[in-house]
């Protein structure tokens, strides 16, 4: 493949192989606690680091991990407090970390390498060997700490009040959230740039909590789209010669919209095959039994009745007799619980 | 070994106190209900107990260990405590099985690093299946109604096997025969030495369980006695000396009417 005969591209595509396995593992924690904005709070820290970076004269990667993993522990340090709401905590860590970057990295001097719109939005095929190596390891750390702790990161992520009830070290695990958040914020930098990294963390799970069923399955599918997305979209970006974090989101998000449609049909379906059969029912109504005249299915620890095609499981409940739909999909989530 | 040990207890949140002087000792092993209109304050004295609500002052001692200002118990109570919040449903954006919110229940057991082995998985199925949820344990929490997941958090508390349960309400929105279920499967918990305190309306399906009951009216303790003597200060007119308040409203109404028959 042509994509693939430069080295900026291999890089490329490496980086954004690794951001999009890892932005969404972290990212399904945030959006199980309603915390969708810390990425993006803790991207505008990233921009002070790197501005640092760029007036010392060191890599920006790394004073940008600094910057972004020190305000991810000051912003829990300022929910434990429980004084100021992490709403206003985010909003002043967002507002001084951009403020704080732009003005410093106006004071670099001429010549240097300031190119802002290339943190804001991305700049995928300056990644050099060295970045990409630090990106590995980034990567090797996040999804090992995620395979470690991710339990217990979805217990206080579910229920916090719960966690710190039986004990389970509440602050240490959100400070570890918080750490991990910062990691990929500065992984995904290069890629989709400080302005889109929550999407990259978001969206995908946005997309695999509509399909999956378990927590576990949530996980698996976000990195598995947040993977193809972004390999997908960096690759498209070279064809089209677009931004490659702009092309990665829109794509995340077409495909968001794609689920939302889907599961919307499916359950709209669901609803009218429900009242057909229902009309069905109503037409013919008789307790289903021996000699009834429907062919009787040995289900399990029971008996259905083949009727028009679906299984009827009878049986008594306070109103009378109820007939389960067997032989079907259980309901889809979303259309109701059955009390 | 006392269980709760409350010492002119002063709990709330920020710097107002909702519960004040109390003083309350359960022996290990006691199954306590706790009772009283709502607003009374018997949510935010079982915080207390879990270190959620602020203790303002006084002692605060769970299984052995002060309760301080401190926002998590000590180590000393770590995975010791099973809890089934007020809260009535299971929230969380993102989907998770019945298994995986009670397997939750484990966790605070293992070691900062331990994984959910065999016999942990196999509490959590017999603590679901005790809820009457066994067919459930691979559905998504959201497609349970509000009473079936009511009965997946008592899963995930039951699933700690923990020395002290604390449930705040967790008859509330169940129907009658979940509740005589449930009356059934603390019956058995406390049989194993489980100190039980249940803030609960509903007396009579617990009644064969609970022995003992604290009423609170208004942050304090009106009624410390058996269960079946707890309707005695339902007298409409007796009201506890020193508070200094008029009876709260809607207490009579409330308070629980506890038969003796058993509670069927
Ligand atoms: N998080 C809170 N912050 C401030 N006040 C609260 C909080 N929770 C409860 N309260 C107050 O404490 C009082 C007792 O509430 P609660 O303990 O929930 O009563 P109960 O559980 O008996 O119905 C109420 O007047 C309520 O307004
Ligand atoms: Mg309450």
């Amino acid at each position: 493949m042509e994509v693939l005969e430069y080295g900026f591209m291999q890089r490329a595509l490496l980086a954004s192989l690794m951001v999009g396995l890892v932005a969404p593992a972290v990212g399904v924690f945030l959006v199980q606690r309603r915390l969708s904005l810390l990425g993006d709070g803790l991207g505008h820290v990233a921009l002070t680091g790197v501005a640092i970076g760029v007036l010392t004269s060191t890599a920006p990667v790394g004073t940008a991990l600094m910057a972004a993993v020190l305000g991810a522990v000051l912003i829990e340090l300022v929910r434990a407090r429980g004084r100021t709401s992490g709403d206003v905590a985010l909003a002043v860590l967002f507002y001084g970390g951009i403020a704080g970057g732009v003005v410093l990295l106006s004071l670099a001097p001429r010549g240097q390498a300031t190119n802002l719109e290339a943190y804001l939005f991305g700049a995928i095929t300056t990644t050099t060997t060295a970045d990409v190596a630090v990106f590995g390891a980034i990567t090797v750390v996040v999804l090992g700490v995620v395979g470690l702790l991710g339990s217990r990161l979805y217990a206080v992520s579910d229920d916090e009040e719960y966690a710190r009830a039986v004990g389970l070290p509440v602050l240490a695990l959100n400070v570890v959230l918080a750490a991990l958040v910062a990691a990929t914020v500065v992984l995904s930098m290069r890629v989709v740039g400080l302005l889109l990294i929550s999407a990259l963390m978001i969206v995908p799970s946005a997309v695999a909590q509509q399909l999956a069923r378990s927590f576990r399955q949530t996980v698996y599918l976000a990195c598995a789209i947040g993977l193809v997305t972004s390999v997908a979209g960096t690759t498209a970006s070279y064809y089209a010669g677009t931004p490659s974090g702009g092309t990665i989101v829109l794509l995340a998000i077409a495909l968001f919209l794609l689920a939302t449609t889907a599961v919307a049909v499916r359950e709209a379906t669901a609803r009218r095959r429900h009242r057909r059969r229902a009309e069905v029912h109503a037409a013919h109504p008789h307790e289903h039994g021996a000699g009834c005249g429907h062919p009787a299915v040995l289900h399990g620890d029971h008996v259905d009745y083949d009727h028009d095609g679906h299984l009827h499981a009878p049986h008594r409940t306070g109103a009378g007799v109820h007939y389960d739909e067997h032989g079907e999909h259980a309901p889809p989530a979303g259309t109701g619980g059955r009390a | 070994m006392t269980a709760v040990r409350l010492r002119e207890a002063r709990i709330g949140y920020g710097d107002v106190a909702v519960v004040e002087g109390v003083d309350l000792t359960v022996a290990d092993g006691e199954a306590v209900a706790v009772l009283g209109s709502n607003g009374s304050g018997k949510t935010t004295l079982a915080r207390g107990l879990l270190g959620l609500a602020t203790v303002l002052g006084g002692e605060v001692e769970v299984l052995g260990a002060p309760v301080g200002r401190l926002r998590r118990p000590p180590p000393a109570q770590r995975g010791r405590i099973g809890y089934v919040p007020q809260r009535h449903t299971v929230s969380g954006a993102v989907p998770a099985t019945v298994r995986e919110v009670v397997g939750v229940g484990r966790l605070a057991r293992l070691g900062p690093f331990g994984r959910l082995r065999p016999a942990d998985r196999s509490a959590v199925q017999d603590a679901v299946a005790a809820v009457g949820l066994a067919d459930r344990l691979g559905d998504p929490v959201a497609s349970l109604s509000g009473g079936q997941q009511r009965r997946v958090l008592v899963a995930r508390a039951l699933a700690a096997e923990p020395e002290l349960l604390v449930m705040d309400e967790p008859t509330a929105g169940v129907d009658a025969a979940s509740q005589d279920a449930l009356a059934a499967v603390l019956a058995d918990v406390s049989a194993t030495g489980t100190t039980l305190l249940v803030v609960t309306h509903e007396t009579a399906a617990l009644a064969g369980v609970l022995t003992r009951a604290v009423v609170v009216d208004h942050g304090r303790i009106a009624y410390d006695g058996p269960l079946a003597g707890a309707g005695s200060t339902d007298d409409g007119h007796h009201h506890p000396e020193g508070t200094g308040l008029p009876p709260a409203r809607g207490y009579r109404q409330d308070q629980p009417r506890v038969t003796t028959d058993g509670g069927r």
